[in-house]
């Protein structure tokens, strides 16, 4: 299609390196791509904008030959092109960053880059010389020094991205896919990747950059297509967009960008955490010595590259990992040692990051996962014996209040969307008197409908005077809702700043440096 | 040394360590030979769990294979009784060799069905690893009674190979000789395929697309290797060192095939895999180490120790010696663990994502 | 509406389960088709029916002849047979099936069931000339608790070292039998036997309900019957049984949640082993009243093959222990009429589990559709957890 890309006498001069047309796909009861076009020219980064399941990942996966389409055809260099499987992709010069990397953590630099490109020595052996060479070569010529023998699980989330980049160059990649590349870097590591992307597009290779945050579309994209329910909705270059006018494209409506979090009244002190270490798997004080307040009726946000210690920091506030130093106190109350009951007991509840694995039981029906948390008190039990009829009553009127979409309650909790799943677990955590809400990336992977309800319903505690800390690695989440924003570096605070008044970039520099750089505060926040 | 010796209670102690140095020295050859199962069902188990595939069914392998060996064997002889006998390679004679490829197969063909409903089926790895040893048991206990009634045969066995005695002779290091010459075939061939293996897993193409399988597939299966065709071959071929570690018992160590001779070596085998951190020569090493634990039972009713250390050695039960390898292996395990990270991916069937 | 859907996937998994046991079968009809030449010396393709009608008969008393056709009951010994062989089965299937639900393999019941055998022997000799009233239930006492600390020790160190319960379970399964060994050839060796056996128990004998010589119906089947209510009680309707299974469903959801999944472990393995070690205690005291030094028997192992036949479900472990049961109470008749060896059963066992396992070749075969497996949804936690590379937390 590409009709309503407006007339540039600079586009008509190159012939598309790849054409997607018509693409089509179905699932059982779903039409994930439907009739989608797509053209990228050689040496443009073109970025493929959409919410979460809009199909962005299924158009990739169609292009990676990892889906086969059910109509359409892909076209390279003008010549249409069946895609087998991601080597036959890989063969034509398609390489794919993806969202969570493939890499393989125990394997050195030089292995990953390797691995199904193997060069060899003989019929057998690897020749790790050449492949040391060749790495070295492409470093220097895209601007990063990687060391060929460093086990890749010991870099960092940056470096390793940059390991995934060099793995699609090794194979003489002209067309990189990268799959939401920044979401788990930080401001800075994402210019120097926006850095090395443009030069990658100077030497004529084709980008596309698949994304959800607008403002990194309008910075870096050279074009811009954007994808709601499978179909193309749009298509925009930057200059002539804003983020408003792509947002509207993306969803479908006018939305409210940030959610009204209104003023906030902190009272009394309720969670005291003082000098706390806390030593992580593999030994080493991963949170080191940190210290903070929350108050009553305030959100006081974490905000930090994942990694830095706030896993470890969540988990000894819960009671999930014991502390090796310092103290931990709950309204006057020293909860240093209590374990997840006895906090849940203190009026303190936790959504977890990882809601599969921990927030719910996926093989058991909505009225166990309701209770997963107070299933041993009344009214829900009466000594050992479960009270059946109570549990279903509870689960009858959470769904309702909290508008878990399901046939009933005794579908499990596998079945509901991860939108559905989460607002259970809300349901499940916040409603009773709280003291302290503890959250952990409480909306991530979530549509904009859910993660708007979730955050009217944080702000909703907040109101009713609970203390609530919010750790997140999505910066703009902790910019949106925080009161206080506390900036986590290498297991510890290096500063606490204003939610309101806050500077991204000066947080962004912050989470990446430990404050190296001129801190930009807005008003003073508590000390560290 | 005597003076040592009768230093009250520590005294024990020296005596012990003289006595395991000169039971070393002289049952060296037999410890090998004992750990030569084990270590080749580690070998079984490295390539199952290397790229992915847990197998419990190690111990049924051995058995279907030893059963196999040994009748295949004992059938040709049958037909041609007259068997010419090799002077060269270990006394071969055409039945133990036909024998031995029908245990090598055996073990090769229970080991795709291991394959198939662990990548395919996608049951649980820990079912069809069940499944394997009580079909296999099951199956041998059934066909041996019924075939004990026509008792078909034995087709004898390798004969070991006897080292020069100038080696043997050697001061200080000629048991050493003795130890890893005077064996069978399939017993001399262990350390070897051990090196071998482990050179592979860290320095060839398919020990690195192997690691990758074994620890994040859908990596491995990214840049286009087929994980569902490497973990099929890798099982597959784990099953030749299944099938060797059964011929071991009928055609290399033993002559003759009763039910349930394996004895749990199958299973030994998977803590000598944990307790050597996945790696070829580390499960050799646990593995000798397990044969050393079970060899001491024989020793002592071999060169039964002498003063102190003897009364009380003698004292101890028989059953407490042939229990000892098992309880070695959970002292290990339980202490083990923790330190000994198996691969990531290890017993989580693979979902393509490709959905055509 | 959720009745309906719940006995649609019930509907499903029975079918499942019946066409496995169906299909094996027939693999063990063609196996002993193939094997006639050396059981009867000539090709017999009709070996099979003759085998399987002798273990019907043997299993039910119910006897089928063609020549004229009659369908007649013999006796009841059948099916005292059956039910007497049935206990441990059902017993050794809930230890196993609890071990499913917490996400244990518990492969060790062989070994519970063995020390529940030599607990039981031990006490029933110190108390052969006690009043029956005190020795039986004494003796059964001892022997579950012996059953239960085999249990407690694998499941202490999967809690606190990570050691796999699946390789230590099966360890200890030979320790077992080295400890049989030596007691029954040692201390508790009975006086002027010509072989290595324990004195028989006297007063602690099971209270018989009915029977003739031979085929008596012990008290101890009772024990099994009831057993399987509590059982699905506790499981489903206690909040210990709630924790249970959440640990085998998502251990780290049970922590988060607050439970302790370290103590779950420990309890439910022990448990699991006293379940195991009544089994042994039962049939000691109900069947063989003495213990042999090389006391032969696969109780445990079998149990495997009950829970997974029954789902892990309490109920379905009772059926499925039944089914065994029977299989192994027809097989000796089997042997003497047809020639064909018990092992036979081994065989047939094996081959269930692989259809089941298998599920796909049952539904293809019997045109079953139905979204839901016959599989173990907790067996995931067992086999992830393989290799254990850290201890579960809390």
């Amino acid at each position: 299609m590409t009709a309503p890309t407006p007339d540039q006498p600079a586009e008509r001069v190159a012939a598309p390196a790849l054409e997607m047309r018509g693409i089509t796909k179905r699932y059982p009861g779903v039409v994930a791509n439907d009739g989608i076009d797509l053209e990228v020219r050689p040496g443009e980064i073109h970025a493929l904008l959409g919410e979460n399941g809009a199909g962005k990942s299924t158009l990739m996966n169609v292009l990676y030959g990892l889906a086969r389409p059910d109509e359409g055809e892909i076209l390279l260099d003008g010549e249409v092109i069946h895609i087998q499987d991601p080597t036959d992709a890989i063969e034509r010069g398609i390489s794919m960053v993806h969202q969570h990397f493939m890499l393989v953590p125990v394997l050195t630099v030089a292995e990953n880059v390797l691995l199904g490109k193997e060069a060899m020595r003989g019929r057998i052996f690897l020749d790790t010389s050449e492949a040391r060479r060749r790495i070295k070569e492409l470093g220097e010529r895209f601007g990063f020094d990687l060391d060929p023998d460093a086990r890749v699980g010991d870099l960092s989330v940056g470096w390793q991205q940059r390991v995934e980049i060099l793995k699609a160059l090794y194979r003489d990649a002209r067309i990189l896919v990268l799959d939401e590349p920044t979401a788990v870097l930080t401001p800075q590591e994402t210019v120097e990747v926006f850095a090395v992307l443009r030069r990658l597009a100077a030497e004529g290779h084709s980008i596309i950059f698949i994304s959800h945050k607008l403002y990194e579309v309008l910075e870096v994209a050279d074009r811009i297509t954007v994808i709601r329910r499978g179909k193309v909705v749009g298509s925009r270059l930057p200059d002539e967009t804003d983020e408003d006018d792509l947002a509207e494209l993306m969803v479908g409506r006018e939305v409210q960008l940030t959610v009204d979090r209104g003023e906030s009244h902190p009272a009394e002190t309720m969670l005291q955490v003082t000098d706390l270490r806390v030593r992580g798997d593999r030994g080493g004080d991963r949170v080191d010595g940190v210290s903070f307040e929350v108050r009553a009726g305030e959100i006081f946000g974490i905000a930090g590259v994942a990694g830095n210690g706030q896993d470890e920091l969540v988990e000894a506030v819960m009671g999930l990992r014991q502390p090796s130093g310092g103290s931990i106190v709950l309204d006057g109350v020293d909860v240093t040692s209590d374990g997840p009951r006895d906090l849940h007991e203190k009026k303190v509840s936790f959504v977890p990051a990882d809601r599969h694995r921990f927030g719910l039981v996926l093989s058991f029906p909505l009225t166990d996962n309701v209770v997963l948390t107070d299933y041993y008190a009344e009214p829900y039990s009466h000594g050992v014996v479960r009270d059946e009829a109570a549990i279903a009553k509870r689960a009858a009127e959470a769904i309702e209040q909290y508008d878990v979409r399901t046939p009933g309650t005794s579908m499990t909790a596998g079945t509901l969307s991860g939108g559905n799943q989460q607002k259970l677990i809300v349901a499940r955590e916040f409603d009773r008197d709280l003291k302290l809400l503890v959250l952990d990336q409480p909306t991530r992977g979530l549509d904009v409908g859910s993660i708007e309800f979730i955050h009217k319903q944080i702000i909703r505690k907040r109101d009713a005077g609970t203390a609530v800390l919010l750790v997140s690695a999505e910066l703009d989440e902790v910019l949106e809702i925080s009161d206080r924003i506390a900036v986590m570096y290498r297991g510890r605070i290096v500063d606490v700043v204003d939610g309101r008044t806050a500077n991204k970039e000066a947080v962004g520099l912050l989470m990446a440096t430990g404050g190296r750089g001129e801190a930009a505060r807005g008003t003073p926040g508590v000390t560290t | 040394m005597d003076m040592l010796f009768d230093i009250p209670i520590l005294g024990i102690l020296f005596q012990l360590v003289d006595y395991m140095i000169r039971v070393l020295t002289i049952n060296g050859a037999v410890i090998l030979a004992l750990a030569a199962p084990i270590a080749l069902g580690s070998l079984c188990g490295f390539m199952n769990e290397r790229s992915g595939v847990v197998n419990i069914g190690i111990e049924g392998m051995m058995i279907a294979a030893a059963f196999s060996g040994w009748f295949v064997a004992s059938l040709v002889v049958q037909a041609f009784p007259d068997q010419p006998k090799a002077d060269f390679f270990f006394g071969a004679s055409p039945a133990l060799v036909i024998g031995l490829a029908a245990a090598i197969l055996t073990g090769m063909v229970v080991s795709a069905v291991h394959a198939w409903l662990s990548i395919t089926v996608k049951a649980d790895q820990i079912i069809s690893g069940t499944i394997i040893n009580i079909v296999a048991l099951g199956a041998t206990g059934y066909l041996i009674i019924i075939i004990s009634a026509s008792s078909p045969r034995s087709a004898g066995r390798f004969t070991p190979f006897t080292p020069p005695e100038a080696l043997t002779d050697l001061p200080f290091v000629g048991w050493i000789f003795n130890m890893f010459l005077n064996q069978g075939p399939i017993t001399m061939s262990v350390l070897a395929l051990a090196v071998i293996m482990n050179i592979l897993l860290f320095r060839s193409r398919w020990g690195l697309r192997t690691r990758s399988v074994g620890e994040h597939p859908k990596a491995a299966e990214t840049v286009g290797v087929d994980v569902i065709k490497l973990r099929y071959r890798n099982v597959i071929l784990g099953g030749i060192f299944a099938g060797l570690a059964g011929a071991w018992f009928t055609l290399d160590f033993g002559t003759s095939f009763q039910a349930g001779m394996t004895n749990g070596r199958g299973f030994i085998a998977l803590a000598a895999l944990i307790f050597g951190r996945w790696l070829p020569l580390g499960a050799f090493g646990a593995a000798l180490l397990f044969a050393a634990a079970s060899s001491l039972s024989i020793a002592i009713r071999t060169v039964p120790p002498t003063g102190d250390l003897g009364g009380i050695l003698t004292a101890i039960p028989d059953q407490f010696w042939s229990a000892l390898p098992y309880l070695v292996t959970i002292i290990i395990l339980a202490g083990a663990v923790g330190r000994s990270v198996a691969p990531a991916a290890v017993g989580k069937p693979y979902e393509r994502e490709s959905a055509s | 509406m959720i009745d309906r859907l719940l006995s649609r996937s019930l509907r499903g998994q029975l079918a499942i389960t019946g066409g496995a046991v169906l299909l094996a079968l027939v693999v063990g009809a063609i196996v002993m088709v193939l094997t006639s030449p050396i059981i009867t010396g000539s090709l017999d393709p009709w070996l099979w029916a003759e085998a399987y009608l002798a273990l019907l008969q043997g299993a039910t008393g119910i006897a089928i002849t063609f020549d004229p056709f009659a369908v007649e009951f013999r006796s009841l010994n059948g099916v005292i047979d059956s039910l007497v062989r049935a206990t441990p089965y059902i017993l050794g299937g809930l230890a196993v099936g609890l071990g499913f639900k917490a996400g244990l393999f518990n492969i060790g019941a062989q070994g519970q069931f063995l020390m529940g055998a030599l607990g039981a022997v031990t006490a029933g000799i110190v108390l052969a000339d006690a009043p029956t009233v005190i020795a039986v239930p004494l003796a059964l006492l001892v022997g579950l608790l012996a059953g239960a600390a085999y249990g407690f020790i694998p499941g202490w160190l999967k809690a606190f070292t990570g050691a796999h319960e699946v390789v230590v379970t099966i360890m200890l399964n030979f320790v077992a039998i080295q400890i049989i060994s030596w007691a029954v050839s040692g201390p508790l060796r009975a006086a002027g036997a010509t072989f290595a056996r324990t004195p028989d128990v006297g007063e602690a004998r099971l209270w018989v309900l009915t029977g003739t010589s031979g085929h008596l119906l012990h008290s101890g089947v009772i024990l099994a019957f009831v057993a399987v209510p509590i059982v699905w009680w506790v499981l489903y309707r206690s909040t210990i049984g709630f924790e249970i299974r959440t640990v085998g469903a998502n251990p780290d959801a049970a922590r988060y949640a607050g439970m302790r999944p370290r103590m779950l472990i420990v309890l439910t393995m022990t448990v699991s082993g006293l379940l195991a070690g009544l089994a042994g205690s039962i049939e000691i005291l109900g069947v063989q009243h003495y213990l042999p030094a090389a006391y032969a028997t696969t109780v445990g192992f079998d149990a495997i093959t009950v829970a997974l036949l029954g789902r892990a479900n309490p109920w379905g472990i009772m059926f499925g222990g039944l089914l065994l049961g029977g299989l192994r109470a027809g097989a000796p008749l089997m042997q003497i009429i047809a020639g064909v060896p018990v092992q036979m059963i081994d065989i047939l066992q094996g081959v269930i589990l692989f259809f089941l396992a298998a599920d796909l070749i049952v539904r293809w075969v019997f045109r079953i559709r139905d979204a839901k497996g016959a599989t173990v949804d907790e067996l995931k936690t067992v086999t992830s957890s393989y290799g254990g590379s850290s201890a579960p937390r809390g």
